[in-house]
């Protein structure tokens, strides 16, 4: 992928405040990351994190052409998605910590982040998993006669794993509505993609099933927003399932706790330069918006989430009777030797 | 009351369920054509293909369909065609159906029926014969049923199908055929209720599916030398019915559990250590297990029929621990 900086010629036809709120979701994303990163070094988080770190793009252009009832199936590396999807940061955050006010009542953590409420139905934990659920969901769509469509994110990684194919097979040959994003991010865990992938990828693959597929640098937020927006049009008119594949790079480890050794820290600094928030604020700036806007949506966005991050630390610890709440209605979920 | 097959007793619980309600649909195999054994016949023509639809041979999408499709308001009845072959779908059973509406802190809930025939049909060999209930019995979230008789398949799946939560819904092969008595109108059994099939006082044996039958007539063998014995078919496995078998166990102070499945960690397991744990002191007779032994099923009717328990077995069992030598 051409990485450069946007071509000048988009500048004329700049959405300005749009692109500024979309800056702001960005930085809100990355300032979560970063906070949640500190977070676990200082031990609130006690699991895994997975940082999408420097992928902010493909989240908020994507998640920008959807409805608020529209859904979203996410993967362990979700809080961009989520945020984009217009959860709240408090209850994530909380969620994070294993607090009380969590999105999930600090039943799931990072890996099981979910907010029907904003039509996020859920990050999951094994990867590819939430593609067959996706085409489940567009299907329930289809079947009630909604205008609804489905939105749902996966790795590069995801792509070598059955429900993959199976997952894209269901969505075409029931037509259902549903968008099926690859988040490229080069890396399966540890392990470079490439070299473990054959043939030309996600968008290639989706081809050969006739659905309809197009690859994108997905740190560029003006051609994810662009792409996307036709893809979700035609979806909701009926045209069927469609495939983005969205190459972008994961400026962290695989979790917080991978530092990434693997890779050599020249590449990671030439990619550094690709950086999709710092590509949208030449955008701004080109476009006359002055670097003390920049500098305040920045610092509005940290500001929320430090304050997301002192509220969630000072958040209860769920009631111990809760171990055993919706578990299932009928039975006890007690239920042991004696 | 009217005379009616357990194959057709299915058909009908899931028509009558689909009329009650919109939402409720059925996704699997072949069901276009009535499904791969007759018990969706005449449903598609009844209520359209997209509400009895096809699917393609993806059994781990068509449950992971099913898991999207419940969360997202539907209630889809799920086709697994073998209880073997849902080993494809185990991650889309255990991993999402059965955790989404916990690990989510009760925002989702999963509606939906996982229909796996199981169980030893002559000559149906390795895989396509096994009975894997205690696989399931062990996944908190999930409930797991398998009826035995028509009206319990009728009821039953009613109920299944009426279940917010995800249901296993184990129908054995061998039993499609049986004919037995049905309620005219609306029928529903409650689940996590046993049924007792025969009242005695000497000995309680505990059983599900098919083996209700050996188990009946063993008993009528036990009756003909003067034992009574007590058979209690639990027809749902999660949540079992554990005052019934208890009741029953205080009063009769003997335990046979009797299991088509491989008795090795098998829920008859969990089922005699209940009762011994609990009723330890009470207990006339060791408690005693019958299921088929660690070994895959055969093709050949001779070895085939190795893995069988048979009548005569239970009635072996069943002296066996009316012995005091034995105790």
């Amino acid at each position: 992928m051409n990485a450069s900086a946007a071509a000048p010629s988009r500048g004329s036809n700049l959405d300005l405040p749009r692109l500024q709120e979309a800056y702001h979701l960005m930085q809100r994303i990355r300032s979560f990351e970063e906070l949640a990163v500190d977070a676990q070094k200082e031990g609130l988080v006690l699991g895994a994190i997975h940082p999408s770190i420097g992928q902010e793009a493909v989240a908020v252009g994507v998640c920008a052409q959807l409805r608020e009832d529209d859904l979203l199936l996410s993967t362990h590396r979700g809080h961009g998605h989520t945020l984009a999807k217009g959860a709240d940061p408090l209850a994530m955050m909380r969620e994070l910590f294993g607090r009380q006010g969590g999105t999930c009542g600090g039943k799931g953590g990072s890996m099981h982040i979910a907010d029907f409420e904003v039509g996020m139905l859920g990050a999951n934990g094994v990867v590819s998993a939430n593609i067959p659920i996706a085409a489940g969901a567009a299907h329930a769509i289809k079947l009630r006669d909604e205008d609804r469509i489905v939105a749902c994110f996966f790795g590069d990684g995801a792509i070598n794993r059955g429900p993959f194919l199976e997952g894209l097979n269901w969505a075409k040959v029931f037509n259902l509505p549903v968008l099926f994003i690859c988040e490229d991010n080069a890396f399966s865990a540890t392990t470079r993609t490439s070299s473990m992938t054959a043939g030309a990828g996600a968008a290639a693959r989706a081809r050969s099933l006739d659905i309809p597929a197009e690859e994108v640098d997905g740190n560029d937020l003006l051609e994810v927003e662009a792409v996307a927006k036709q893809a979700v049009e035609s979806i909701r008119a009926g045209g069927g399932p469609r495939l983005l594949h969205c190459h972008t790079y994961r400026m962290t480890g695989h979790t917080a706790a991978d530092l990434a050794a693997y890779r050599p820290q020249e590449e990671v600094e030439e990619r550094r330069k690709t950086d999709p928030i710092q590509r949208v604020a030449r955008l701004l700036r080109d476009a006359g918006v002055a670097e003390a806007e920049l500098d305040r949506l920045a610092a509005d966005a940290r500001a929320e989430l430090e304050q997301a991050y002192q509220v969630a630390k000072d958040s209860p610890w769920p009631d111990e009777t809760q171990a055993f709440a919706d578990v299932q209605d009928v039975g006890d979920p007690r239920e042991r030797a004696f | 009351m009217s005379k009616t097959t357990y194959i057709e007793a299915g058909r009908r619980a899931l028509a009558e369920e689909m009329t009650r309600d919109p939402m409720v649909w059925a996704v699997g195999e072949d069901l276009g054509r009535g499904g791969v054994f007759g018990q969706y016949k005449g449903l598609v023509e009844q209520f359209g293909p997209d509400r009895i639809s096809d699917a393609p041979i993806s059994e781990a999408c068509i449950m992971g369909a099913a898991v999207g499709a419940a969360m997202a308001g539907t209630r889809p009845v799920v086709e697994m065609r073998f209880a073997d072959f849902a080993l494809c779908a185990t991650d889309e059973l255990v991993n999402q159906a059965a955790k989404a509406r916990y690990m989510f802190g009760g925002q989702a809930r999963v509606p939906l029926v996982v229909r796996q025939p199981m169980g030893i049909w002559r000559s149906s060999a390795a895989q396509h014969s096994q009975s894997l209930e205690a696989w399931y019995a062990h996944i908190p979230g999930l409930v797991v049923v398998a009826p035995s008789t028509p009206a319990d398949n009728l009821g039953l799946l009613k109920s299944s199908i009426r279940c917010d939560d995800p249901v296993v819904y184990l129908e054995h092969k061998n039993l499609w055929p049986l004919e037995g008595d049905v309620p005219e109108g609306e029928h529903l059994v409650p689940l996590g209720k046993a049924d007792t099939v025969r009242e005695g006082r000497d000995l309680t044996i505990v059983t599900w599916s098919a083996q209700r039958f050996t188990c009946v007539e063993a008993a009528e063998a036990l009756a003909q030398e003067g034992v009574e014995a007590e058979i209690i078919d639990l027809r749902t496995l999660w949540p079992w019915d554990r005052d019934q078998v208890l009741s029953s166990v205080e009063k009769t102070r003997r335990l046979l559990v009797v299991q088509e499945a491989v008795s090795v960690a098998g829920f008859g397991a969990e089922i005699a250590a209940s009762v011994a744990e609990a009723l330890h002191p009470l207990l006339a007779a060791p408690v005693k297990r019958l299921g088929a032994p660690r070994v895959p099923v055969s093709y050949a009717p001779t070895l085939e029929n190795q893995v069988r328990v048979t009548a005569e077995a239970i009635v072996a069992a069943a002296k066996s621990q009316l012995t005091p030598a034995a105790a």
